[in-house]
C-alpha cells in the first residue's frame, strides 16, 4: 500500500480494504522509522492525524466520501494551519501558530485529506537545498549525504521516502519542481492565480504559487482538483470555471508539438541529466509527438532577473516581521528601532538577511531604475520568448535542474553557485506559466533526474496528461529510494 | 558595481537588520557576489519595453465597501510578543 498512487489508495479505501485510520497509522510508523534521519518534517502530530482519519472514516461510512477522503497529507510549513505551528523554517516563527488556515489547507481539508505533518523547508522558501532551514537541513532519501533540493525539500523527501503519499509545496523560482526532480517525485507549479495565496506566508507575491508533490502525474491531477479554485481573499486569485485537471489522462501524445529549446541542452547540464532527458524526448517522439526546435534567447538571463525581483518583493513582504505583532522579539534592546534591528538580526538566518539587503538595495533611491525596473523589463522579454514559442509548440521540454542532487554543504559558501541551480525553473514563475517535473531516469550515481514540461497559461491538464502517458510506459516514478525501503 | 562597507551599513539601517562588525566582511562579500550575478541583465537593451510587474495581466478586483470582517482582535493578539488591554506594547518612543 505504501507505494500505491492516490487513485489506488482511494480505491482501497472505497473497497474497505483499508481504513483511513490504518493508513494514517502506516504513515506515522514510517515517519517514526525514517522521519528523523531525513529531517523531512518540522512538526508531526499523530493525535491530530488519527482524529482526522477517524473523521474521514465516519464521512465514508455516511456515504459522503470524495476522491481524497482519508488520504494522509503533509503541508509545507509556509502554509498556515491552526492545527500545527507554521514556522516557515525560521527562528522568527519558531513558536508561531496561525489563527487561521490557508485556503489550500481549507480546500484539502474539505476534500477529506488527513493532515499528518508540516514539512521542512528553506527559511521563508529562500533556497534550493533546504539547508537554510532553522531546523537543520532535510536529507535526500536516495543518499542522506545529499540535499533533497529546495525550498520544498521536506515535502519532496517525505513523498520520495513514502512517509506520506502526497504533500504540498510552494514555488517561487522552482521550489516545487527542483526538489521534485532531485528527490525523484512529481511536482506541479500551477499557472499564477490558479491556487489562492491566502494563508501562504508571502515571499515574492508576484511569483509565489502553491502546488502539489506526489508520486505520479495522475496524483497531481487529483490534488489540483482540490487545491485550485477562486478565493476572494487573494486579490490575484483568478475567477475561472472549475476544471478537471484529470481530463487529459486518457489523451495520447500523438501530434503533440514538443518545443526543445537549445538553451536548455547546452553547457552546464550534467551528462547524466542530458542522457535521461534526451531519452524521454525520444520516447515522446516514438509515440508520435513532433519535435519542434525553439529558442528562448532571454532565458539565460532568468536567474539574474529573478534574483532582483524576488529579493525586492521579499524585502517588502518580510518587513512585517518586526517583533510587534507576532513571532520572535529580541530580549535586550535600547529603543524601538534597536528592537526592530535586533529582533530581525536574531530571527532571520544568513540567506534571508542577504536577500532582504539585496532587495533593499535594488529598490533604493538611485538604483531602482537600473535594477528593479530593468529586471521587470527583461521579465517581459522572457515572457515574450515563451509566447512566441507557444505559437509553434504545445509544451516546452527540458531538464528541471542542470544537476542531480548535490552534497549538503557543497554550495552554501557561494550564493551564486546555489542560485545557478534554478536556471531552468525561474522562467515559468517569471512568465506566470504552469510547469511540472516528473522523474525520467537516473544518472550514473543512481540519483534521480527530473523532466520538466512547461505549458501555456492554464494548460496544467495537458501537461499532466502528457506526463501520465509517459508514466504508463515507464516506472521511474515508482522506484523507491534504497535508504528508505518499503 | 561593488558595494563598500558604508553601503552595507546604510542598507542594514534601511532594512532594520543589526549587523555585528565581525560579520560585516562576510556579508559584503556575499552581497557583491550576488550583485555580480545580477549585473548580467543590466546590459540588455530594453528601450520601449513595458515593465512586467505581475505574472498575469488582470484588473484589480473591487468589492462593495461594506463592513463585514468580524472583530477578531483577541485571537490575533494572542500570538503577539507583548499586549496589554488590547494594545501592542513597544518600547517608549515619546518621553
Amino acid at each position: 500500500m505504501l507505494n500505491a498512487t492516490l487513485g489506488e489508495l482511494g480505491a482501497a479505501l472505497a473497497a474497505k480494504k483499508i481504513s483511513a485510520v490504518e493508513l494514517a497509522r502506516g504513515c506515522l510508523e514510517r515517519i517514526e522509522r525514517y522521519g528523523a534521519a531525513l529531517n523531512a518534517f518540522i512538526s508531526v502530530d499523530a493525535s491530530h492525524a488519527l482524529e482526522r482519519a477517524k473523521h474521514a472514516d465516519a464521512k465514508r461510512a455516511r456515504g459522503e466520501a470524495q476522491p481524497l477522503t482519508g488520504i494522509p497529507i503533509a503541508h509545507k510549513d509556509i502554509l498556515c494551519t491552526r492545527a500545527m505551528r507554521t514556522t516557515c523554517g525560521s527562528r522568527m516563527l519558531e513558536h508561531y501558530t496561525s489563527p487561521y488556515d490557508a485556503h489550500v489547507v481549507e480546500q484539502l481539508e474539505r476534500a477529506g485529506t488527513v493532515l499528518v505533518a508540516k514539512c521542512n523547508m528553506d527559511e521563508f522558501a529562500m533556497g534550493s537545498s533546504t539547508e537554510s532551514s532553522h531546523f537543520g537541513p532535510a536529507r535526500n532519501p536516495w543518499d542522506k549525504r545529499l540535499v533533497p533540493g529546495g525550498s520544498s525539500g521536506g515535502s519532496a523527501a517525505a513523498v520520495a521516502a513514502r512517509l506520506v503519499p502526497a504533500a504540498t509545496g510552494t514555488d517561487t523560482g522552482g521550489s516545487i519542481r527542483q526538489p521534485a526532480a532531485l528527490s525523484g517525485v512529481c511536482g506541479l507549479k500551477p499557472t499564477y492565480g490558479v491556487v489562492s495565496r491566502y494563508g501562504l506566508v508571502a515571499f515574492a507575491s508576484s511569483l509565489d504559487q502553491a502546488g502539489p508533490l506526489a508520486k505520479s502525474a495522475a496524483d497531481l491531477a487529483l490534488l489540483m482538483n482540490a487545491m485550485a479554485g477562486f478565493d476572494e481573499r487573494d486579490s490575484t486569485s483568478l475567477d475561472r470555471p472549475k476544471e478537471d485537471y484529470g481530463r487529459h489522462l486518457g489523451t495520447d501524445v500523438k501530434g503533440l508539438r514538443i518545443g526543445v529549446p537549445k538553451e536548455y541542452f547546452g553547457e552546464g547540464v550534467e551528462p547524466g541529466v542530458l542522457r535521461a532527458v534526451e531519452a524521454a524526448l525520444r520516447w515522446f517522439e516514438g509515440q508520435g509527438a513532433k519535435r519542434v526546435d525553439i529558442e528562448l534567447p532571454n532565458s539565460p538571463l532568468g536567474v539574474a532577473v529573478y534574483y532582483v525581483i524576488a529579493p525586492a518583493e521579499a524585502s517588502s513582504n518580510l518587513s512585517r516581521f518586526d517583533g510587534v505583532r507576532y513571532g520572535h522579539r529580541a530580549k535586550a534592546y535600547s529603543d524601538l528601532v534597536d528592537m526592530y534591528c535586533r529582533t530581525r538580526a536574531e530571527g532571520f538566518g544568513t540567506e534571508v538577511k542577504q536577500r532582504i539587503l539585496v532587495g533593499t538595495y535594488v529598490l533604493s533611491h538611485g538604483y531602482y531604475d537600473a535594477y528593479y525596473l530593468q529586471a521587470q523589463k527583461v521579465r517581459r522579454l522572457i515572457a515574450r520568448d515563451f509566447a512566441q514559442a507557444f505559437e509553434r509548440c504545445d509544451v516546452v521540454l527540458g531538464p528541471t535542474s542542470p544537476t542531480t542532487a548535490f552534497a549538503i554543504g557543497a554550495k552554501t559558501s557561494d550564493p551564486v553557485q546555489m542560485y545557478l541551480n534554478d536556471i531552468f525553473t525561474v522562467s515559468a514563475p517569471l512568465a506566470g506559466l504552469p510547469a511540472l517535473s516528473v522523474p525520467c531516469g537516473f544518472d550514473q550515481k543512481g540519483l534521480p533526474v527530473g523532466l520538466q514540461l512547461t505549458g501555456n497559461y492554464f494548460s496544467e491538464a495537458r501537461l499532466i496528461g502528457a506526463a501520465h502517458r509517459y508514466q504508463q510506459e515507464t516506472d521511474w516514478h515508482l522506484r523507491v529510494p534504497q535508504e528508505t525501503p518499503l | 558595481m561593488s558595494l563598500t562597507p558604508d553601503d552595507v551599513r546604510r542598507l542594514a539601517r534601511l532594512a532594520r537588520i543589526a549587523i555585528e562588525p565581525e560579520e560585516s566582511g562576510a556579508v559584503l562579500d556575499r552581497l557583491n557576489r550576488v550583485l555580480g550575478l545580477i549585473d548580467q541583465m543590466r546590459a540588455v537593451d530594453t528601450t520601449g519595453i513595458e515593465p512586467m510587474s505581475h505574472a498575469v495581466e488582470v484588473v484589480q478586483r473591487l468589492r462593495p465597501d461594506e463592513a463585514r470582517e468580524t472583530n477578531r482582535r483577541e485571537l490575533y493578539q494572542s500570538v503577539a510578543p507583548a499586549v496589554e488591554e488590547g494594545l501592542y506594547l513597544v518600547p517608549k518612543v515619546i518621553e
